[in-house]
């Protein structure tokens, strides 16, 4: 009879190899130019994700009857030499468990539908390897057991997700969309890679055991002052900030949606904007530090809500409407977690992120679902004014309206007083290389860069 | 001593320099591409031979290879230690891929002779420890874009005047060290020339121009080859570190931090292809200074100084597979602008894969040779400067910003229609293939890599510590004197 933690060792070692293995062999065929047809790389697909799946359960199964279901697996140290170690470690636990049993689930019911969705299509190799990549980052980053691993997944999943969301290269509207979700998430990263390295220094830790305390998520406790846990946790909540697309990051969500159906729904809708609400709740014993933090997280997160569910409202596709939607809920997920509640917002998250995904699927046939209810009751439908609109003063609603269509005027801010100074200065900055270049060679000044002429925002940019 | 202890250096020296004489009778390009091929992929070969018999073979002290020079000179000038070991194989390789990517279309305008005698010259350079032998070689160095800048009818003032600069600072500088002697600290005469040469040479801010006008005028593959290796990186440790004082050495990681993100931000906003790929160079070999900084004995961060190590071998690595990836684009369609969308995914999507690879290597991203290194150049620069040291983050951020934007400017867009075909050839994709393989298993498989750079950086340390003690030790005998 085989140990039951060797039993565990294994499933967990089949739950993280599963979508290596599928990456690999998708993204080596891609680079040597042996690309495998349309059936090799769904059955591929299928067997990866369903092999993950179902080791996932399994080790769920087994973690059930325990009173303290928390199953470490050490991959050993990656580098290891004096001074300095990068350990791999992946824990299986209440929160890690559910969220790649999530992710499994979502990713293969995406991978299905997409399989008729991009027959054919001229990127469907391409497609799914970023899929893969996508998949390997989500494993990663939930079964983390270490920050430095986290780090890793996460940027990953940014990557993937920048590039899913320009899949459709050839305009350059989603490439445009691609390199700002990109720029977000590096902020995000960067945020991300200070407090990694902010908690390193304080607690000489990048393991989550030993900076969250030995007992199982929830009830772990850090031992961390209120005043540091205050900094590394706003940078925290600034990396879960970009990565869920909460207030001031917004504006990158309703972009994503330029990508493929598919991707848009596994993605923005249900897996990746909640990346950084699982980042707070991994976090969660280094929030109670600090009522501070605490309220900084509900105040972010209710402040996110209101905004997306005022703009939703205003929206005029679908898809957008479903990822304020979406970010409706994330807001709320994240208020949840500053409140110091840990199990409902995870099944809030595991709840929402099936239910925008089927929403998301069914968006492409929305339109001829409003037709066929119309052909039933032989009328168009009926609108009915809402609450507020019979309260609300008529100026006041104009201008909610204004702010809801100009989505709360978040990328013009973003652009005009953030990105738009920082690159006026480095296009100042090239000016005088160039004068100062050609003033060296005794050139005629042929080629003046006019910083009138020049680039306002990343997008003039692209 | 082992079976496999050959002079490997000397063979290394010797093909490339034989190779430059032979090709240099060759009439036709193509033939003498075959032969350049030949030549420096042994010279390849018996680096990486090198490389191998020193890291797994040799003890921990420097060792020699030297027999000959001792025969015939009475001393050896050219050693390999920790840190020139991997460095030997980099630089051959970067050599080799060059010859072996030039496409036939491209092989009268680049030098193949020049190529192998600049890579017999650096190979001796980072093999030599000899501080006028190394300035003599780095003065060398700097002969061949100044030809080829000849060769092609351009302007060479603004090259030659920095790099009369700087081959001037290195002399007057070193020649002031050996005035004062070793026995005390030496004085602000004999350091700030010499600081000031490795800023020129490694391009750091304000002293960087000479490297965005060599790029903007010479061949792409010339320019690559006599930036790439990070000679200037390895001026500042056998010239600059052992001799400088601690504020010095702190106003070199502050001046290189600032130009790491200068450029990172400089590279986010260019429209040239060329000087995008400087500037992101620049902001790396800024990181590297940053990293070499941290090692010596006042700022004593391991970490940082086996992160600078390894991000060295990492950019050396990825940025010259970018530019190699660059200049097979160029090849194809002819200087860059990153104003418009090029449409060039579906003619070469290999490329493209390249691009990025090599790109979001050098930008440290995991998975790629240079994720680890980076995270400990990181670390030890939040340790070394807390609050500034967040600098090389940002730098990191802005630098993987201008890869992906790069990327999609030159590979998205509406397919661009051409009469002829524009997809990769074999060579290419042998180089492509090869260079992704270095940076995904050195990326999946860090150990080792990771652990010969922490030994160099032990070295290293040693070094300085050794010369730091000996200049101590000395001062209260002087002031006795006084």
């Amino acid at each position: 009879m085989p140990d039951s933690t060797n039993v565990m060792t294994a499933l967990g070692l089949i739950v993280v190899a599963a979508p290596v293995l599928q990456f690999g062999i998708l993204g080596g065929s891609s680079l040597i130019d042996r690309r495998l047809s349309e059936r090799a790389t769904m059955r591929l697909i299928q067997t990866a994700t369903g092999a993950g799946l179902l080791a996932a359960v399994a080790l769920l199964a087994l973690m059930l009857p325990q009173s303290n279901p928390h199953v470490p697996i050490r991959l050993g140290n990656w580098v290891d030499i004096p001074h300095y170690h990068f350990s791999i470690k992946f824990v299986f636990d209440r929160l890690s468990v559910p969220f790649v049993i999530l992710s499994y689930v979502l990713c293969g019911v995406i991978s299905a539908f997409a399989s008729n969705y991009m027959h054919r299509e001229p990127g469907y190799n391409r497609f799914f390897v970023f899929y893969s990549l996508f998949l390997l980052g989500m494993v990663v980053t939930s079964l983390a057991g270490t920050i430095e691993t986290l780090f890793a997944g996460w940027e990953l999943v940014g990557l993937s997700s920048a590039l899913l969301v320009a899949f459709f290269q050839e305009r350059p509207a989603p490439v445009r969309n691609g390199l700002r979700v990109w720029s977000v998430y590096r902020v995000s990263d960067a945020a991300l890679l200070i407090a990694a390295l902010t908690l390193h220094h304080m607690t000489g830790e990048g393991d989550f055991d030993k900076l969250m305390g030995t007992a199982s998520w929830p009830y772990g406790h850090a031992s961390v002052a209120a005043r540091e846990a205050l900094a590394v946790g706003l940078l925290l909540l600034l990396a879960a900030a970009g990565k869920s697309a909460l207030v001031p990051f917004s504006g990158w969500l309703p972009r994503a949606m330029e990508g493929p159906t598919p991707s848009s729904a596994v993605f923005y809708g249900a897996l990746s904007v909640h990346l950084g609400a699982f980042l707070l709740l991994r976090v969660g014993p280094l929030l109670e530090c600090s009522a501070a933090l605490c309220a900084a997280v509900v105040a972010l997160g209710l402040v996110t809500a209101f905004y997306a569910a005022v703009t939703a409202r205003a929206q005029t596709d679908i898809k957008s409407a479903l990822c304020f939607a979406s970010l409706t809920q994330v807001g709320i997920i994240v208020a949840e977690i500053g409140f110091g509640l840990r199990y409902i917002p995870l099944i809030h998250i595991l709840g929402h992120g099936c239910l925008r995904t089927l929403q998301f699927v069914r968006a492409p046939t929305l339109l001829q679902d409003y037709r066929q209810l119309e052909n039933a009751i032989g009328d168009s439908l009926p609108r009915r004014s809402g609450f507020w609109e019979r309260w609300l003063p008529e100026r006041f609603r104009m201008w909610l309206y204004r702010f809801a269509i100009e989505r709360g005027y978040l990328d013009a801010c973003l652009n005009d007083y953030i990105a738009a100074p920082i690159l006026r200065v480095f296009q100042w900055c090239d000016g005088l290389e160039q004068r100062w270049l050609r003033l060296l060679s005794g050139e005629p000044s042929d080629e003046a860069v006019s910083p009138g002429k020049s680039a306002r925002s990343l997008d003039d940019l692209l | 001593m082992s079976e496999l202890h050959l002079p490997w250096l000397a063979a290394s020296l010797v093909f490339s320099l034989l190779g430059a004489a032979w090709v240099a009778c060759v009439r036709d390009p193509r033939l003498a591409r075959q032969w350049s091929l030949i030549f420096s992929g042994l010279t390849l070969l018996t680096a990486v031979g090198a490389w191998l018999d020193f890291d797994l073979l040799a003890t921990n002290e420097a060792i020699g290879y030297g027999h000959l020079q001792t025969q015939w000179f009475g001393r050896e000038f050219f050693v390999i230690d920790r840190l020139s070991a991997p460095l030997l194989p980099l630089v051959a390789l970067l050599h080799f891929l060059t010859a072996l990517t030039t496409l036939n279309t491209k092989v009268r305008r680049f030098s193949f002779v020049s190529a192998l005698i600049s890579e017999a010259i650096l190979l001796a350079t980072i093999c030599c420890r000899e501080p006028w032998i190394v300035i003599g070689l780095l003065a060398a160095g700097t002969v061949r874009p100044y030809l080829d800048l000849r060769t092609r009818g351009q302007p060479t003032r603004v090259y030659v005047i920095y790099m009369a600069a700087y081959v001037l600072l290195m002399v007057a500088g070193w020649s002031i060290v050996e005035m004062e002697g070793q026995d005390q600290a030496h004085s602000l005469w004999a350091v700030v020339p010499l600081l000031v040469a490795v800023f020129i040479r490694s391009g750091i801010a304000p002293f960087h121009s000479w490297m965005l006008d060599l790029f903007d005028r010479s061949t792409l593959g010339s320019a690559l080859l006599f930036v790439a290796p990070l000679t200037g990186a390895y001026a500042a440790v056998r010239l600059l570190l052992p001799i400088a004082p601690d504020w010095v050495l702190r106003s070199i990681g502050l001046v290189s931090l600032f130009t790491a993100v200068y450029a990172a931000g400089m590279a986010l906003i260019q429209r040239d292809a060329r000087r995008f790929f400087c500037f992101l160079f620049l902001s790396h070999s800024a990181l590297v200074l940053v990293g070499l900084e941290m090692g010596t004995p006042r700022l004593s961060s391991p970490i940082g100084l086996t992160g600078g190590l390894c991000v060295w071998l990492s950019i050396g690595l990825s940025l010259g597979g970018f530019g190699l990836t660059l200049r097979a684009l160029e090849a194809r369609r002819g200087r860059l602008k990153l104003t418009e969308f090029q449409g060039l995914y579906e003619h070469t999507p290999t490329l493209a894969v390249c691009f990025l690879l090599t790109g979001l290597g050098s930008v440290g991203f995991p998975g790629t040779l240079g994720f680890v290194g980076t995270e400990m150049l990181i670390d030890g620069a939040v340790e070394t400067y807390p609050y500034i040291g967040v600098a090389v983050v940002i730098a990191a951020a802005l630098n993987g910003i201008a890869v992906v934007q790069a990327y999609f400017r030159l590979f998205t867009g509406t397919r661009y229609s051409s009469s002829v075909s524009l997809q990769i050839g074999e060579r290419e994709r042998f180089g492509v293939l090869l260079l992704a393989a270095l940076i995904l298993i050195g990326g999946i498989f860090p150990q080792q890599g990771i652990l010969s750079r922490y030994r160099a950086a032990e070295e290293l340390r040693q070094q300085h510590t050794e010369d730091a003690n000996e200049t101590t030790s000395s001062e209260p005998e002087q002031g006795h004197k006084h």
